[in-house]
């Protein structure tokens, strides 16, 4: 065998590595529109609180029902452009979407994830309010962090920034709504973008 | 000398090669599974395996979901450590020319 076969060996070995460990087919885009969507859905929550006539929440009231459906279809239209965006890049790439790659991926995103949303609803039912905006970001990094292992890309680092904030959100909780603006909505968008600019290359 | 005998020749063939480097870095896969990755035939597929595994290279454990038979395929500490020897000869050669 030639110095060009091993090298080719080498190669291969590597990219089959990767296909079969990580799912590559995450698209930028989902991020720029999750963080658009987040953006949206922030300023409509704001919009709510500031004309409800009260500068807090409670839980029984009307608004924060509003509210919890606003979060609730930004995390929808979320999830469906994700899955829409990614699909459309795996068709290109000539893989499957649904595989054990994007199974394995998508479980260990949902284990700190939904693990996170729980505890917040059990709290929020203990009328302990503070908390939200920081542990929403902080759930929301380990379940990014988690997944990064299945993936390629440098999920990693945003999960990371946003554990970080969760942090800081920990000790402001004053500042919540604008902590949570920057980690799920501008966060999101120059994520999505420096993604999809490596995409392009 | 001794790099050139530092190169597996069980190895020495793209879809052995591809078996290994799945299982290198999954717990375990199932043949269907291979067979997409790396693109082959049944008949084709199953004769290296079946290479590797007499070489105990790779593990096969034979179970059922439901009715359907399914076998699984992991890496021995053998067969990884084979592969690892493989792969710095590969550098080698590579780093030498």
């Amino acid at each position: 065998m030639s110095e060009q076969d091993y090298l080719k060996d080498i190669s291969e070995i590597k990219d089959l590595m990767n296909r079969s460990s990580r799912f590559i087919s995450l698209s930028g885009l989902s991020g720029i529109f999750a963080g658009i969507y987040a953006l949206i859905g922030a300023a409509v929550a704001y919009w709510l609180v500031t004309n409800s006539g009260r500068e807090y929440l409670i839980l029984d009231g009307k608004v924060f029902k509003f509210i919890m459906l606003d979060l609730f279809l930004i995390a929808f239209f979320s999830v469906i452009t994700a899955i829409y965006f990614t699909t459309k890049k795996a068709k290109k790439a000539g893989v499957k979407f649904w595989d054990a790659s994007s199974r394995r991926l998508l479980i260990n995103f949902l284990i700190p994830l939904i693990t996170g949303g729980a505890y917040i609803l059990i709290i929020l039912n203990q009328q302990k309010y503070g908390q939200t905006g920081a542990l929403m970001l902080i759930f929301y990094g380990l379940a990014l962090i988690n997944a990064s292992k299945y993936t390629v890309g440098n999920i990693k680092y945003l999960g990371l920034a946003e554990i970080v904030l969760g942090l800081i959100c920990a000790v402001y909780p004053g500042y919540g709504f604008w902590l949570w603006v920057l980690g799920f909505g501008v966060f999101h968008i120059i994520y999505g973008a420096m993604m999809w600019i490596q995409e392009k290359k | 000398m001794g790099i050139i005998e530092n190169i597996n020749k069980l190895f020495d063939h793209r879809i052995r090669l591809g078996i290994m480097s799945i299982l290198m870095v999954n717990e375990d896969a199932d043949f269907n599974r291979l067979k997409e990755l790396l693109d082959v035939t049944d008949g084709n597929l199953a004769s290296h395996l079946k290479a590797l595994e007499k070489e105990e290279y790779i593990l096969v454990q034979k179970q059922f979901i439901g009715r359907k038979p399914n076998t699984r395929y992991s890496a021995t500490k053998q067969g990884k450590a084979a592969f690892r020897k493989h792969i710095e000869a590969l550098e080698k050669l590579i780093r030498k020319t």
